[in-house]
């Protein structure tokens, strides 16, 4: 994974599926940081609209995700016609506990 | 079909140059408040390696601008619609309106109002076998040119229930806002394999007394199909879940008339299989 990954955080706002605090606790260490990132209400809400913007992050180089279920997540973007690249990173919020994806995530900020 | 088509608006917190940095905590409150409206939003630093290229519409940029006065911003290209808002002096309560404001009677998917729920394929796992073609009487899937199996109809799809996966002999189909495994994504074991493993023959499945039909067939497989799931749970899932979708009222009555008929789910198990055949090349 490149030290320019660009970083994308999923709120998952449409269904409570990914523990508050982790996603709150997440979206803090985020913005602490100095680092520029995306965020979207709910990827999966993307997907349902085939939304064009999946394709834009998919195809934009190096990406750091902070959402769900990797297999899920690069389901979501397969629907769309938009798989992502192998070097795609995926950090799950329903899983990891919200230190590991935020170290995760800025390891390069 | 897919009805929800209204893409949230994108906001861009900017915080580049000609604008002072929020405090972080007033950046998280104002981020999850916008997002947990679907609104998609941008934190835009100095540091601007980590933004996405906008797309063909509109963009709304709030910012501390350092004269309190938000620039007039238009895209070279002109093909995306820029709004620019200064948001000194603002509580998140007061920003989330200035955006609420800003979108006006543009219309966007939101939070609460629906929920995104339809089936996703793990094609690492898929083996193109039908089954789910076969098995989904409200048309979600379909078939590629090529012969793959794919959700075409996702808004088709029956909030909460999430019976097809239950068919899948690969367990290659999720349901990301599921709250268990493997159906929700988390990694599939051997003992999911187990479970969730039948293989239905849906003509035979839903003809007549379907439930009589299918507790006759599991008894049947039962001893041929130890290791498998019984094929009654999935039945039950798609009782449960018309019952369910009833009783709450996610679907009116209209929508329950038009169920399909035993006649008709014979004739779409049939065009199913038609397509799934010919998909499959066998003739």
């Amino acid at each position: 994974m490149s030290a320019n990954a660009k970083l994308l955080y999923c709120r998952c706002a449409y269904a409570q599926v990914v523990p508050q605090t982790v996603k709150d606790d997440v979206l803090a260490k985020l913005c602490e940081s100095g680092a520029s990132f995306e965020s979207v209400a709910d990827l999966c809400e993307m997907a349902a609209h085939r939304d064009p913007r999946l394709k834009a992050f998919a195809g934009n180089g190096p990406l750091r995700i902070a959402a769900c279920y990797p297999r899920v997540v690069q389901g979501l973007f397969t629907q769309c016609g938009a798989p992502l690249l192998e070097d795609a990173e995926i950090l799950n919020m329903r899983a990891q506990t919200a230190e590991e994806v935020g170290a995760a995530m800025l390891r390069d900020a | 079909m897919i009805t929800h088509i209204h893409r949230p608006l994108r906001v861009v917190l900017y915080e580049g140059k000609g604008a002072i940095a929020l405090s972080a905590e007033s950046r998280a409150q104002v981020m999850a408040a916008l997002l947990d409206k679907g609104y998609a939003v941008t934190r835009a630093t100095a540091n601007d390696s980590g933004a996405m290229p906008h797309d063909d519409r509109s963009l709304l940029v709030l910012g501390l601008f350092t004269d309190q006065k938000a620039p007039a911003l238009e895209d070279s290209s002109g093909k995306v619609n820029i709004e620019a808002r200064d948001i000194t002096g603002l509580g998140t309560v007061d920003i989330v309106s200035l955006v609420d404001k800003t979108r006006g009677t543009t219309l966007m998917n939101e939070p609460g109002v629906w929920k995104p729920w339809f089936p996703v394929i793990d094609y690492s796992r898929c083996t193109n076998c039908m089954q789910c073609l076969s098995f989904c009487l409200f048309d979600v899937y379909g078939v590629s040119g090529d012969g793959k199996i794919q959700v075409q109809n996702n808004d088709n799809c029956k909030t909460n229930c999430p019976a097809c996966s239950r068919v899948c002999p690969e367990v290659a189909i999720m349901f990301p806002k599921y709250s268990a495994g493997p159906i929700n994504g988390d990694v599939v074991s051997e003992a999911d394999l187990g479970r969730e493993k039948m293989k239905v023959d849906i003509t035979s499945l839903l003809g007549g007394d379907i439930y009589a039909r299918l507790r006759d067939r599991s008894l049947a497989a039962k001893s041929r199909f130890s290791k498998e799931r019984s094929p009654d749970k999935a039945l039950e899932e798609r009782k449960k879940c018309l019952a369910k979708l009833a009783q709450d009222g996610f679907i009116p009555a209209e929508v329950l008339e038009a169920l399909p008929s035993p006649d008709e789910v014979m004739r779409k198990a049939e065009q199913a299989k038609a397509r799934a055949a010919a998909a499959l090349g066998v003739h």
